[in-house]
């Protein structure tokens, strides 16, 4: 019990960020170590094997399936396009010939003498991996992908929708409680990374769509406009898949919650550079978050050094809460009790003491707070 | 280790369950003529880096053991000492693994209600999540059949179809998409995928010219050999097999783990459900056991239809759950089905910010009354969406010929009806943090009544600690030592419940009772919409106190021998006690009016002292 305590998402100015890219099948790599990039540049690419699409062409000519090696007039392996026979079943009068045509361009895959179908694999669809940062090539794995390392500011979120994007980041609101409604909206943010603070309405995320922004990044967003805006009802935290023509990044949680002061103060200080963010988010073993990242312009060499070491709680630790009835609030611990402490629902939990930010002190379990990690 | 002629001779036993967060360790000993649990000690699963070993876990939960007892288990190189003599070593180490996701397989059948829905059952049984059945008849498209294998990489495939001598050419497309998709395992690349054919023997060898050379193929009995029948033994034996020989082999340290342990390890589902059916063999009853975790909720049963042999069936509702899957239990139930447990208004915006919130928060815990109302209210509904599942899957075989007589005709039974009887259902039991950590067991006991609707008499209990995964691996080595710790030690009895089944109307009379209580006879009547409680604990030896009642529902009303019917009965008590339910079954509060729902749920709480201040 002694971490029964979430690890803090981190919002820092000065970070290494690593990332791999890599294809879902082996293929070519396109760039090299030390190689400078931007997020827009393909460093690897392969091609997916196409679809397959089968074809019962024993029942299609009325042929028992042993007979099909003969009436086939293409053979596993050769390529065929839409239209073009494959099989033929002759007959004495020529008029009583059938043919069997692909209904893809592509290759023979198999023939089956028993079940009489023929598999016919479509073009191969070629897949590209983007750099996603404007940063350095620090790793290559041959004929897998490579990694891409910049220096930068860095923001984790909790929650997102859509992918990988980059504009320059807009800041929209006067201060981080400041809640982003359409009518900051406006033409100009197009192509940019547009900055709330405690909450983006349902009016202000399509307006932003409609100007064509990349992407918002906000305290808080409502449940029920989510559902509205998706088309359905999210019921596990796996996203980034969606194509809404924006990504989204949550920096607090669900409903109105200001932007954690420090998160906003830094996506200010770095208003109009280049922001990559990214909404996928993962709630599971090996989670991912959604993310921010600020790389930072003259990126020089990238040095490659190990990870910072995970502090564990302490007393002064800056924290927020995180669940009722204090949700959203931030504060540093003042006392980290050992002994159970029973609470309000009649729990026995591990709790520590918190002093908000406005001087007043609440007693929390430790399972609901996190760190605000540097 | 030391091998035992008889299992009577082992008397130090340590098991432990490595689950995907947390392995835990027990220590059972055989003293004053009895099995009992001497302590339980658990440390993180170290299955991802940096320490990628999974025996790294075990030792260290087997330290604390060591630690807590002062028993030495482990030698100066960490090695199990066997056998055990006096307070040094352990007769025998065993162990289950959920770690890495557990066992993840799709299945593949010809008809998707029959052949295809065995397999799953087969799947199931052995502890599988079933990502996804294929079937011939599953209305997909064969691209796309062949697109979802090669996207889930699965850890195995179980390939079944016809009955034997009937159809072969389905079977063979079947193993011609598999074919097509060259799926890759999940874990580790270097090996090929296992897949168990248990279809028609004669398209065997048809199948294995279709997949030679693509996956690691494996052939067993058929599964369904004849419509009637049901042979899943060997598939799911085979699945055992293959679970150790390959996808535990690939996990991180489990090839050292294997060496360890005097037993092969087990899938932790598996192991639960080979508990609830030795105890349900053990004691002759029926019995039905619930794990709801944070992503999924599992639901065992052990049935024996019209009297006959008993049938076990497990489920798995692989997005009910209560942290990470929670927002899905609210989808799925909808706000007023959950609402409906509650006594209070809440704002409905507000309420889905805070599901979601937990969602993206999964470890966070109630801190105030009003949280933990909700949040045992969606419990509430993540059980009884689970047991819905599993009572439509829970089913006598599905394309069976039934010859009807001449009374059947009355009597509208179809094939494929569910076997799990609420009335005959001796046993309840709950595990999982929601009911074994309630703050209150009485919150346990309400929660599961209000989810599973018990009918008649039904004991109650939950888990304790959850080890019934431990408990069933050694049922397999010690079954003695196992149905001992699981009565005494693993068990709390919470109680009985009484519930008579049948409709009245509002307020009138639904029972007549007499039970003889250690501090006297309490008779009455129960009314509609009605809750009571009485006192019947525990013995000094932990076992439950009983109590001798007459009980006789309305002529409306059954308790299992018939409407109407009086029954004497020797209750059970536990650590809640004796709890009668008055509402009647089919039992809808939803149906109730506002504020009477209100008022009659702030009523049942206050009877059965569930919440405090209420």
């Amino acid at each position: 019990m002694g971490h029964a305590y979430t690890p803090g998402l981190k919002v820092t100015s000065n970070y290494l960020i690593k990332k791999d890219r890599i294809l879902p099948l082996k293929g070519e790599v396109k760039v090299k170590v030390g190689d400078k990039v931007q997020p827009d540049d393909v460093v690897a690419e392969t091609h997916l094997p196409g679809n397959v699409v089968p074809l019962n062409v024993a029942n299609i000519l009325g042929l028992p399936p042993e007979d099909l090696e003969m009436a086939m007039t293409k053979k596993e392996g050769e390529a065929i396009t839409e239209g073009e026979q494959i099989a033929l079943k002759t007959s004495f009068i020529k008029f009583f010939n059938k043919a069997c045509n692909a209904t893809i361009d592509g290759t023979i895959e198999s023939i089956s003498h028993i079940t009489g179908q023929v598999l016919q694999r479509g073009k191969p669809n070629p897949v590209q991996v983007r750099a996603y940062l404007s940063g350095e090539v620090v790793e290559v794995f041959p004929g897998e992908g490579v990694v891409v390392a910049c220096h930068g500011a860095f923001v984790q979120g909790i929650f997102g929708i859509g992918g990988e994007t980059y504009g320059n980041l807009r800041i929209a609101v006067s201060d981080n409680s400041a809640v982003l409604t359409d009518d900051l909206i406006t033409d100009d943010m197009a192509g940019q990374v547009i900055v709330g603070g405690s909450l983006v309405t349902a009016s202000a995320l399509e307006k932003a769509i409609k100007v064509k922004a990349k992407g918002i990044v906000v305290g808080g967003f409502d449940d029920k406009d989510l559902r509205d805006f998706l088309g359905y009802d999210i019921g596990v935290a796996i996203t980034g898949s969606e194509d809404k023509g924006i990504t989204l990044v949550v920096s607090e949680g669900f409903g109105k919650i200001d932007m954690a002061g420090k998160t906003f103060d830094l996506l200010k200080s770095h208003e109009g550079q280049m922001a990559c963010i990214n909404g996928a988010t993962q709630i599971r073993a090996g989670v991912i978050r959604p993310e921010v990242v600020i790389p930072r312009a003259e990126q020089g060499h990238v040095e490659v050094t190990g990870p910072t070491e995970v502090m564990g709680l302490a007393i002064g630790s800056p924290i927020r809460v995180i669940r009722h009835p204090y949700f959203g609030r931030l504060g540093q611990v003042t006392d980290l009790p050992s002994p159970l402490h029973t609470l309000e629902s009649e729990s026995k939990a591990r709790v520590l003491e918190v002093e908000f930010e406005d001087g007043t002190k609440a007693i929390v379990p430790r399972a609901n707070v996190e760190m605000i990690e540097d | 280790m030391a091998k035992f002629d008889k299992p009577e001779d082992i008397k130090v036993i340590v098991a432990t369950d490595c689950g995907s967060t947390t392995t835990k360790a027990i220590l059972i000993e055989f003293t004053n003529g009895e099995y009992r649990l001497v302590s339980r000690g658990e440390a993180p699963t170290t299955v991802e880096a940096p320490f990628e070993d999974v025996t790294m876990g075990v030792l260290n939960a087997v330290a604390e053991l060591e630690e807590l007892t002062g028993r030495k288990i482990l030698d100066e190189n960490s090695k199990f000492i066997s056998p055990a003599n006096g307070k040094t070593g352990t007769d025998v180490y065993i162990s289950t693994s959920s770690a890495g996701g557990g066992l993840q397989m799709m299945v593949a059948g010809v008809v998707r209600s029959m052949t295809a829905e065995s397999a799953e059952r087969a799947a199931l049984g052995a502890g599988a999540i079933v990502m996804d059945v294929i079937a011939s008849n599953d209305k997909r498209l064969p691209h796309q059949q062949i697109e979802r294998i090669r996207h889930l990489r699965p850890d195995m495939i179980l390939l079944s179809g016809g009955i034997d001598g009937g159809t072969t050419t389905h079977v063979v497309e079947l193993a011609e998409l598999i074919a097509a998709a060259d799926p890759r395992p999940r874990l580790g690349s270097s090996y090929q995928l296992p897949v168990i054919y248990a279809g028609n023997k004669d398209a065997a060898e048809a199948v294995a010219e279709v997949l030679k050379d693509k996956v690691d193929l494996k052939t067993v009995d058929n599964l369904r050999p004849v419509l009637e029948r049901e042979n899943l033994g060997p598939a799911r034996e085979e699945i055992h097999e293959l679970f150790m020989e390959h996808v535990m082999a690939q996990a991180p340290g489990y090839k050292k783990l294997m060496s360890w342990t005097d037993a092969p390890i087990m899938p932790t589902p598996g192991a639960v459900g080979l508990i609830i059916q030795t105890i349900a063999d053990q004691y002759n009853i029926e019995a039905i056991g619930v794990d709801i975790g944070g992503a999924t909720t599992d639901v065992f049963s052990v049935f024996r239809p019209e009297g006959g042999k008993p049938v076990f069936n497990r489920t798995v509702s692989a997005n009910l759950g209560m942290s990470y899957s929670i927002s899905n239990v609210f989808a799925e139930a909808t706000v007023p089905m959950v609402m409906r447990w509650v006594p209070f208004e809440m704002d409905e915006r507000d309420l889905r910010n805070r599901v979601k919130n937990k969602m993206v928060r999964p470890t966070t815990i109630p801190q105030s009354l009003e949280e933990l109302i909700f949040e045992q209210a969606i419990a509430k509904e993540a059980l009884r969406l689970a047991f819905i599942q599993h009572k439509s899957f829970a089913t006598t075989l599905k394309g069976v010929q039934q010859q009807r007589t001449i009374a059947d005709a009355f009597d509208q039974k179809s094939s494929g009806d569910s076997i799990v009887n609420m009335l005959s259902l001796d046993m309840l039991i709950g595990s999982g943090g929601v009911l074994s950590h309630a703050p209150r067991r009485q919150q346990a006991a309400f929660m599961m009544i209000d989810a599973f609707l018990p009918e008649g008499i039904t004991r109650l209990a939950v888990d304790s600690i959850f080890m019934m995964p431990q408990l069933g691996v050694l049922a397999e080595v010690q079954p003695k030592a196992a149905t001992e710790v699981f009565d005494k030690d693993c068990l709390i009895h919470l109680g009985t419940c009484i519930c008579p089944s049948g409709k009245s109307k509002k307020g009138g009379p639904v029972m007549k009772y007499s039970i003889e209580l250690p501090d006297g006879t309490k008779s009455g009547t129960l009314n509609h919409l009605e809750m009571k409680k009485f006192e019947l604990g525990l013995g000094d030896d932990g076992l439950p106190l009983k109590a001798k009642a007459v009980l006789e529902p309305e002529k409306h009303f059954d308790l299992g021998a018939g409407k109407g019917a009086k029954v004497q009965v020797e209750l059970n008590g536990g650590v809640v006690g004796i709890i009668l339910d008055g509402r009647g079954r089919p039992f809808d509060l939803s149906t109730l009016a506002e504020k009477e729902r209100v008022s009659y749920l702030k009523e049942w709480m206050k009877e059965l002292d569930i919440y405090p201040g209420m």
